[in-house]
């Protein structure tokens, strides 16, 4: 609840609470469509075109389909008992009060069609149950409700039966495609990683100009040839990075610190052009077939390249797909090195050199930042770290804390497992669905504005392209600066020593040294 | 004539309830999992996976986690059904099993827990906006049920105990197929026909989150997917 804090040291103050529950505002939401996708974004992902003439039957066929072939599905669809416990964990349902964004109230706008056609009480009895008929409106419905869900799964981690809502979203979503009502953003950008190789449509020649203006870049930063490798065969590493890294900020001074880390590592690595891109929407449509063609690529860049190893940057859904999946979608990798996990993150990588003391780092550099870390939906609450549960919640923390002197954690409820998502994940990050993706956010904005009052906070962290651009768009909206938002490799770039680089304060007491 | 129309149902009911939740447990058992979804921190072993799951069944941990007012009463009911369906097994079980003559008094009093637990989750369907606004006629029902049980019962216990040998007799027989006959107690073949109901409507019913929980991929997988490749046999077939 917010409330008055009377015994604050600089007087009262007032502390909104990010997990504040909001009255129902019946509606609030309604209508609410990102575009739909274009009959030639569809038919290259394999959908109809636009909505089917028999759109009713193939909808049913389809959640039949599902139902047998996904066993989350079935279940989640039998198990709810609506017992409500879910009904506050939602940030959607948090920041714009609409019940329909509850996570149970969700599930229930395609449960409801499932109970009238594939249950006995829904088929007699469809008022006892809240069962309905799939008429156009419904569908209208689901095309509005299932793109205001990010797919976080912060409602699995309360619910008693780990009923996750993001597997009814996909489904919808997958069912929505399959009768030819698919979303613009999504499929439009799975459609450039089949033509192009990633989410941008930057081609090989485009990309290679970007990284040696890069590496141009570096140079005169660090007086240090650090290279950005593309294609380069035999390299023992791949790294498979969201194309967000290469142009936008604040996710390019994270690429920056990657490069730097496998520098100072002495590794060779590569970029790939044919598998440039970490991000895999595949998952965000629910589509196991996308999905898989996208991983397939990262299988094939590995193979023809002849790494030993492939390291994922900082993405947070891409991890998921990397660390869950690959190894179904793509596997099995038994022609990589077997000594490392298959794929393995870039914070392990760094992590395991600061262990061994392989890397120097120089704190003071980040001492302008008081730095928060914002846990990734799907790195926190769908994949790992390390060796023990929970190492993807230690890892990046204790490489901000080994880089950075003033780190500070936001409240425990909204963290970790708690996370709250950026309000962008999940294939919603379009413009067309900017007041959503602001309401979304208020919850975690606030609990960053809660850690400034407290400490001072001035930046917060992300290893997510997707939360790295939402919250460059959302910090001005709630007081801070764009830039407010960094990278955690972005912080080991600005911290690390290179070998053969002379620091500031060398410089000056050994000006006769040649640097 | 009521003995063996109670005798007929209690056979129809039971063969419903066990024939409607086997065949819905092959469904689950049946349909893969085509992906690792276990929620995250998850276990890394399925040792691990069973002490989740364990404490999920037993504990209610996920629902401590996220609300201590339907955990308190949603936790009270489930145990002291538990304690009340035990002290049952007397009646169905001669000489009674020592286990639960050792549970009669706890399971007893049980049913004021009970029936208390069902009154807390049904209020929270009246007083919690949130709650109200997810609550289908279905939900209601279920818990006047349930609450129609409990009160039933209690009533023949401390109030007008019906002929309880007759009845233990009745239910002895039902399992040597004999029919025996069955006080023609109106509170008794009330607390009876409710029970009869739940029963039928176990395997159709929400009822499946008893069986729904063990099979849900987010609780029961092993967080072991670089380890392990996991691969549904019909995504298997795209390999080929």
């Amino acid at each position: 609840m917010a409330s008055l804090d009377m015994d604050h040291e600089d007087g009262p103050r007032f502390i909104a609470d990010p997990l504040e529950i909001p009255r129902l505002k019946c509606g609030a939401m309604e209508g609410l469509k990102p575009f739909v996708a274009a009959p030639q974004h569809q038919e290259k992902l394999g959908f109809p075109g636009e909505l089917v003439e028999d759109w009713k039957e193939k909808a049913l066929e389809k959640m039949a389909d599902l139902a047998s072939k996904n066993r989350a599905f079935q279940v989640y669809l039998d198990t709810c008992v609506k017992c409500g416990a879910c009904t506050d964990k939602c940030h959607y349902f948090l920041g714009t009060g609409d019940p329909k964004n509850m996570p149970v109230a969700r599930q229930d706008l395609l449960r409801s069609v499932y109970r009238r056609y594939f249950t006995f009480a829904g088929k007699y009895f469809p008022w006892l149950v809240g069962a309905r008929d799939l008429t156009e409106e419904v569908l209208q419905e689901w095309y509005s409700y299932y793109h205001q869900c990010s797919e976080c799964r912060r409602c699995s981690v309360f619910c008693p039966y780990g009923i996750d809502t993001a597997e009814i979203t996909m489904a919808a979503r997958d069912i929505l495609d399959h009768v030819g009502v698919g979303q613009k953003y999504s499929n439009e950008i799975i459609g450039k990683v089949k033509d192009i190789g990633n989410n941008l449509g930057l081609n090989p020649k485009a990309l290679r100009a970007t990284l040696e203006d890069l590496e141009e870049d570096l140079e005169d930063d660090t007086g240090i040839s650090v290279r950005l490798p593309l294609d380069e065969k035999g390299a023992d590493i791949l790294l498979i990075t969201p194309s967000a890294d290469f142009f936008a900020e604040p996710h390019i001074d994270g690429l920056l610190g990657y490069a730097k880390v496998f520098h100072e590592a002495g590794v060779s690595w590569t970029l790939s052009s044919y598998a440039s891109e970490a991000a895999n929407f595949g998952l965000f449509i629910g589509s196991y077939e996308n999905m898989r063609e996208i991983s397939l690529r990262i299988r094939k860049a590995a193979q023809e390249l002849g790494v030993k190893r492939i390291i994922f940057g900082e993405c947070g859904h891409a991890w998921r797909v990397g660390y869950s999946f690959l190894n179904t979608l793509a596997g099995p990798f038994d022609f990589l090195d077997q000594n490392y996990p298959v794929p393995q993150h870039i914070c392990e990588f760094t992590w395991d050199l600061i262990q061994k003391d392989a890397l120097r780092f120089d704190k003071s550099k980040n001492d302008e930042f008081r730095l928060t870390f914002h846990d990734s939906c799907n790195v926190a609450r769908a994949s790992r770290m390390g060796d023990m549960p929970g190492g993807q919640f230690e890892i990046p923390r204790a490489i901000l804390k080994t880089v950075c002197n003033h780190f500070y954690d936001m409240e425990r409820d909204t963290i970790m497992e708690s996370t709250l998502c950026c309000g962008g994940g999940g294939g919603l990050l379009t413009d067309d669905l900017m007041e959503l993706r602001k309401k979304g956010a208020t919850p975690r904005m606030t609990a960053l504005q809660q850690v400034t009052e407290d400490h001072g906070v001035t930046h917060m962290a992300a290893i997510c392209a997707i939360c790295k651009t939402q919250f460059s768009k959302m910090m001005p909206e709630f007081g801070y600066e764009m830039d407010s938002i960094v990278s955690v490799h972005q912080m080991v770039g600005n911290a690390i020593i290179l070998t053969g680089q002379e620091t500031q304060d060398q410089d000056d007491e050994n000006e006769a040294v040649p640097a | 004539m009521l003995s063996t129309l109670y005798a007929l149902l209690f056979y129809a009911a039971s063969l419903i309830l066990v024939a409607g939740l086997a065949l819905r447990i092959r469904k689950y058992a049946r349909t893969p999992a085509p992906l690792k979804i276990p929620t995250t921190p998850a276990p890394t072993t399925q040792r691990g996976v069973a002490l989740r799951m364990l404490r999920e069944v037993t504990l209610f941990e996920s629902l401590f986690r996220s609300n201590k007012w339907i955990w308190l009463f949603g936790w009270v009911f489930h145990v002291a059904l538990f304690l009340a369906l035990a002290r049952h097994l007397r009646y169905f079980t001669e000489p009674v099993w020592f286990w639960v003559t050792f549970v009669q008094p706890y399971g007893t009093y049980a049913g004021f827990a009970m029936v208390a637990g069902l009154l807390g989750l049904w209020a929270r369907r009246f007083l919690v906006e949130r709650i109200r606004y997810i609550s289908s006629p279905s939900d209601h029902l279920m818990l006047a049920l349930l609450v129609a049980i409990g009160v039933s019962g209690l009533f023949m216990r401390f109030v007008a105990r019906p002929d309880i040998i007759a009845v233990k007799g009745f239910f002895l027989g039902l399992l040597r197929f004999q029919i025996n006959p069955l006080p023609a107690d109106p509170i008794l073949l009330t607390h009876l026909s409710l029970v009869l109901i739940l029963m039928i409507i176990f395997p159709i019913s929400k009822l499946l989150h008893v069986p729904g929980v063990f099979f849900s991929p987010t609780r029961n997988q092993a967080d072991n997917p670089r380890e392990k490749r996991h691969l549904a046999p019909w995504a298997a077939e795209l390999e080929k």
